[in-house]
């Protein structure tokens, strides 16, 4: 590895992620003088043709039976390959679940440092990478460098804008990887259950807590989902620990930013609160006038929410009329 | 008779930890110190495997001088031993540098079968350390897990992805990262806090463990330059009245006003 590594090198097994990289990733590589790269891997790779139009010069491609499962061992040798290859002095990882143990097994593989889910991106007079990231369970943003190149970064999507395509020209390179015999065997994979996958993106979310006692009270907000035309989310105990719904909001779970959000019976655990913090407008519904919730909120009402829900949806089904 | 290594961080009680309103830096100092939540879950997991069969189950931590007494909760809960990597020269290293303390700490304490953490500490959200050491070891790594069962050297593990459920097997020596949803964990009876005193602690200091503590600081590449709250900026109004209507009349006004129901 070169001290000046110029290039940047991107990677998510998430094709919508890896585009919203390769917008940050072209910048980075800008910044430091060297180009952008990309690396797919999979037992059939679709459409590598299509990365040279979001900037990248190189499509290295690791392809083969053996990439058929997430292996995290199979797909880290593929990414050594690729860095040999493509001499990167950024390495940007989309922040999958997958993604973030390949990083972090990659970055001791090559003896360097690894910044988790960074918000920001840029580099700095000496060359270094500079991220800001969540910390403290999200309750605090913290500004880290990275000394040492190949700098490694995870990046959560959303963080980072989807780039209109242009007229890139590049190569695809295709990579000679010998795979390990996997050591951890799948035996089984249990499809989930689909949560609504356009919670991120919703511009109004109504969102219930604790404050629920039974999971059929859950169409007293849903009626005002109704009326609203809003998603409906929760908090994490609703769904982790009762199960009455598929995904939660929170660090642990969904980010969303919508222009409202309503919070109904949820107290504002540091944890959901930095899942809502980009909202435009919060409100919240809650009996305790102390909770956590209000801090945080543009209106708190506080009040028993199985009174306050039909009332609410009754004043604005008048106000429609 | 499995031995099983697991990975704790004892980290400020983030209940507790107020941010200075001037600066919107977080205030750690005289915070209580407490086990991160999900490596908690990462030691009553061993334990319940222990239960399950016969074992030992071994904490081990990098931490500070508050680490030991934090430490005692974990033998209260039902650890057999524990050993701290002390030493000040680490203070603030890096995610990397603290996964090669702890590779050598593994392998002092030696003959292991299985090394489980918690998928992330919640005050650094890095979630590396777990298969950082995997690498260092070259060990299989299990991450995400919800479910574990130990067989005859090997275990079972159902990981939580996002998309599905993996149902994996892989034999030992493995390392497992949990995730939060693996168990609720356990509150020691005062018989066992009481207990807790008298199991073996052990702290450590780089050397003990063959390590140049400046040549791991050294190897430390990522630095943290600052740690701020995100400003608050929400208006906090608070919608009074004297009866329910009232208040949802104007509710949905606010609602109507910021625009909510144009489209």
């Amino acid at each position: 590895m070169s001290a000046m590594a110029r290039n940047a090198l991107a990677f998510s097994e998430d094709r919508g992620l890896l585009i919203q990289l390769l917008g940050k990733g072209k910048e980075l590589a800008d910044s430091l003088g060297g180009e952008l790269n990309v690396l797919l891997v999979g037992s059939k790779v679709s459409d590598p043709g299509e990365l040279a139009q979001y900037g990248s010069k190189k499509t290295l491609v690791a392809e083969g039976p053996g990439f058929e499962d997430f292996s995290v061992e199979a797909y880290k040798a593929a990414f050594l390959k690729a860095v040999e290859a493509s001499d990167p002095g950024i390495i940007l990882i989309g922040a999958t679940r997958r993604g973030k143990e390949l990083a972090a097994r990659v970055a001791a593989a090559l003896d360097t440092g690894c910044m988790t889910e960074c918000l920001s991106l840029e580099v700095d007079e000496e060359g270094n990478l500079v991220g800001e990231r969540l910390t403290y369970a999200g309750s605090t943003i913290a500004t880290e460098v990275s000394r040492r190149a190949p700098h490694i970064a995870t990046v959560p999507t959303r963080a980072f804008e989807t780039p209109e395509p242009g007229e890139g020209v590049g190569e695809i390179v295709k990579l000679d990887v010998s795979i390990p015999e996997p050591r951890v065997k799948i035996v089984e994979r249990r499809e989930k259950a689909k949560g609504d996958v356009d919670l991120e993106g919703a511009p109004i979310i109504v969102s219930a807590g604790r404050g629920f006692k039974a999971e059929e009270d859950l169409k007293l907000l849903k009626e005002l989902a109704e009326v609203l035309g809003a998603k409906v989310g929760c908090s994490r105990p609703i769904s982790a620990d009762l199960g009455w719904m598929e995904d939660w909001i929170g660090i642990s779970g969904r980010k969303v930013s919508p222009k409202f959000y309503l919070a109904c019976g949820i107290s504002g655990t540091i944890q959901h609160v930095a899942g809502i913090r980009d909202s435009q407008i919060i409100v919240s519904i809650n009996e305790d006038a102390n909770a956590n919730i209000n801090e945080i909120s543009d209106y708190s009402l506080v009040g028993d929410l199985y009174a306050v829900l039909p009332a609410l949806v009754k004043a604005l089904k008048e106000k429609v009329e | 008779m499995a031995r099983i290594i697991v990975l704790l961080k004892d980290i400020v009680d983030l209940t507790e930890m107020k941010v200075d309103p001037e600066t919107r830096q977080p205030v750690t100092e005289g915070v209580k110190r407490r086990i991160s939540e999900v490596d908690k879950r990462a030691l009553e997991t061993a334990i319940k495997l222990k239960e399950s069969g016969e074992g030992e189950v071994i904490a081990l931590s990098m931490g500070g001088s508050g680490t030991r007494t934090a430490l005692l909760a974990a033998l209260a809960m039902g650890a057999d031993a524990a050993y701290i990597i002390n030493d000040e020269a680490l203070a603030g290293v890096d995610a990397l540098a603290t996964s090669k303390v702890l590779k050598a700490a593994v392998e002092k304490i030696g003959d292991y079968d299985l090394i489980i953490g918690g998928e992330m500490t919640l005050d650094s959200l890095s979630a590396q350390v777990i298969p950082r050491l995997a690498e260092l070891l070259d060990l299989p790594q299990v991450t995400y897990v919800k479910e574990i069962e130990l067989g005859e050297g090997a275990l079972r593990a159902v990981r939580d992805l996002e998309d599905v459920d993996e149902v994996v097997e892989v034999e030992l020596p493995a390392v497992v990262a949990v995730v939060r949803e693996v168990n609720e964990p356990r509150i020691p009876s005062l018989m066992n806090i009481m207990k807790a005193k008298r199991k073996p602690t052990e702290e450590w200091d780089a050397r003990a463990v063959g390590l140049s503590a400046e040549e791991v600081k050294a190897s430390s590449s990522v630095e943290v330059l600052k740690i701020e709250a995100p400003k608050v900026d929400r208006k906090r109004i608070v919608i009074e009245a004297n009866t329910v209507e009232e208040a949802a009349a104007q509710l949905a006004e606010v609602i109507v006003s910021e625009g909510v129901l144009e489209r």
